[in-house]
């Protein structure tokens, strides 16, 4: 059963030329195509990895999945019913059903607001449930998080660490029961050491709680151990999806390889093979409409920069690539 | 649990105390202006029990000779009017007129300019092009046509005084709560209150205006003391209100009588009260400014 769908979303920014340029010139306006027909199914229960670098759109989908940014193109739907446009109620039941945890546990805490009122913030807002509860449930949920709320109710965001915020982060999320939870790089800002605490935590939640999640991060090692399956982008296209294991066992498109390839391995004198990619990452300004990886390819001809491929995205476990010589390379490959 | 909580709550409220009182204490000037400041208040709500003589009470000597333009001495300690009038009176029930002209305007004049500026701030766009050009307007006009335009149409009465004040003050409050607000707008976490479903009412009121506090507060007292100044100069050059003492009202009575040349404790004891106050107000605010605006702290 698919809980959340994007139906190839798209998130386009104008870059609108300087005032001689736009009048004199009559030049028309640029557009950054953040993110370029992604279409992605989540499943009940399903944890989906989003991986890619930093610019391939994955906090704009984050945004768009949460409501923060409209999409320019495509749909978001939730167990079958399109969510864009809807007014009222209506969305007020699509947003307590789908919440986000954010990047930055430093930025996300309103500094004048107790950890409690934090928490309560949303059902709060909401009006969910009547006053005592809300209460009730937000220091409930603290301790969920472990934060023994006779201790962490009344503290104001200054007053605790980075870890200890982003478990106020993902208690503010929880607390309202949501079906999917979007967690943009949670760990991100977070130190290595407590890392592995917030993510036993997200990961007895899920377990607790049987959401659905779509986990971004450009961490391909906490990824493989936490998703189900995993998405990776590039310059806001999907490249590849299919199984986490699978995916990063025997990755297919040449830039999945790559992405693997670059993976840090904690060994001083361990040496690898460089990856076989040109140049540097470039920018999502008007792209030609075929493959955004081509002009870094080794693989890449003429045709791939002129047609789009669009994968099979059902909440299905097929391994798929949106390469053009996918052929090709599996010859040259083994 | 919940008795251990209230507790808290009360910790909290004296931390916040002790926060205001530290801002305060933190230099000698704003710790003078908090104290002048307080005793002004003390004279303005007790001021019918301070003061010896009715205002307008034409007042004699012990030797029942008629006091007129007696300079300050242990009996009329501020001297008296031509009329006879007791100056030290008239100063205290004017301090009442002042201060309540300066509360009075000055908090309704940062609410109104604290509300534009948030909702401007926020919402941006059309919205924000009309309110800042509302404010712009404002800017453009200058205080004695506009409040003697007022004046005349609606007399010379302290509520239309008040309200000339306000409708000049509130643009600079605006203005400058619109800048910081479309500072926090950009927060993370105003992201965060919208994805929890905040409403766009919810997101301004309880979580920008609570960050723009200290900028408020700073504003409030910059905006009581120049309604305290704005007054004055009304008042000084006719257009207060006739039924009531103020200090610039004083002094108005000092021009009429023509008598500027001879009396000098007559303009000495309204002068010093106004800008005593008015300074009072703007070294706590000083002191406030160092809070809301980091780069002035001392290192």
């Amino acid at each position: 059963m698919v809980v959340l769908e994007l139906d190839r979303l798209s998130c386009h920014f104008e870059l609108t030329p300087g005032f001689v340029d736009r009048v004199i010139k009559r030049k028309p306006p640029s557009y950054i195509k953040a993110v370029e027909r992604l279409s992605i199914a989540i499943g009940e229960k399903e944890i989906l990895g989003i991986a890619g670098e930093s610019g391939c759109g994955k906090s704009t989908t984050c945004s768009m999945v949460s409501g923060l940014l409209d999409p320019t193109e495509g749909d978001i739907r939730f167990r079958g019913k399109s969510i864009l446009g809807l007014r009222g109620d209506a969305i007020k039941d699509y947003r307590r059903s789908v919440q986000m945890i954010f990047q930055d546990p430093y930025e996300s805490l309103n500094p004048r607001f107790r950890t409690v009122d934090i928490v309560a913030e949303g059902p709060r807002a909401l009006e969910l449930w009547d006053a005592n509860e809300i209460e009730q449930r937000s220091l409930a949920m603290l301790d969920a998080v472990g934060l023994p709320s006779g201790k962490y109710a009344e503290r104001f965001p200054h007053e605790l660490s980075g870890g200890e915020r982003q478990r106020v982060g993902i208690a503010s999320a929880l607390v309202m029961e949501p079906e999917v939870i979007i967690a943009d790089e949670p760990l991100s800002m977070l130190d290595v050491s407590i890392r592995a605490g917030i993510l036993d935590l997200l990961r007895e939640m899920q377990a607790e709680r049987g959401f659905s999640s779509l986990y971004v991060s450009h961490d391909l090692s906490i990824l493989g151990n936490v998703a189900d399956r995993l998405l990776i982008m590039y310059l806001g296209q999907a490249m590849e999806i299919g199984p986490a294991e699978e995916v990063i066992r025997n990755p297919k498109h040449p830039y999945t390889r790559a992405l693997i390839g670059a993976v840090p391995i904690p060994d001083p004198r361990s040496r690898r093979a460089i990856p076989n990619i040109r140049g540097d990452i470039s920018k999502p300004i008007d792209p030609p409409p075929g493959c955004r990886f081509a002009p870094r390819c080794p693989y890449a001809d003429a045709s791939c920069s002129n047609t789009f491929i669009e994968m099979e995205t059902g909440a299905g476990t097929l391994h798929q690539a949106a390469c053009h010589r996918l052929a090709e390379i599996d010859n040259a490959g083994s | 649990m919940s008795s251990s909580r209230t507790s808290q709550r009360f910790r909290k409220l004296r931390l916040a105390l002790r926060e205001h009182y530290r801002i305060i204490n933190s230099n000698k000037l704003s710790q003078f202006g908090f104290w002048v400041i307080i005793l002004f208040t003390l004279v303005a709500i007790f001021a019918p029990w301070i003061a010896p003589h009715d205002p307008w009470e034409m007042t004699y000597d012990s030797n029942g000779n008629f006091a007129s333009l007696r300079p300050p001495s242990w009996e009329f300690p501020m001297g008296t009017t031509h009329l006879g009038y007791d100056l030290f009176s008239q100063l205290i029930l004017a301090t009442r007129t002042t201060l309540l002209i300066g509360v009075v305007s000055g908090f309704i004049s940062i609410v109104i300019g604290a509300n534009v500026g948030l909702i401007a701030g926020y919402y941006g766009g059309k919205i924000d092009e009309v309110l800042m050009r509302i404010t712009d307007i404002l800017y453009g006009m200058p205080f004695l046509p506009f409040i003697i335009v007022l004046i005349a149409l609606f007399g010379r009465q302290l509520e239309f005084i008040i309200l000339a004040i306000v409708l000049i003050i509130w643009r600079t409050s605006a203005r400058v709560i619109r800048a910081q607000a479309m500072s926090i707008k950009q927060r993370q976490y105003i992201q965060m209150a919208k994805a929890r479903g905040a409403s766009d009412l919810r997101i301004i009121y309880r979580h920008i205006l609570p960050n723009v506090l200290p900028l408020l507060l700073l504003y409030a007292a910059f905006n009581i003391a120049w309604s305290i100044i704005t007054e004055a100069s009304a008042s000084f050059l006719g257009f207060g209100d006739g039924e009531t003492v103020s200090w610039g009202g004083m002094l108005y009575e000092l021009w009429l009588s023509g008598k500027t040349r001879v009396a000098w404790w007559w303009f000495a004891s309204p002068s010093v009260c106004i800008i005593l106050l008015v300074t009072s107000l703007v070294f706590v605010s000083r002191a406030y400014e160092e809070v809301a605006n980091p780069r002035l702290r001392k290192r």
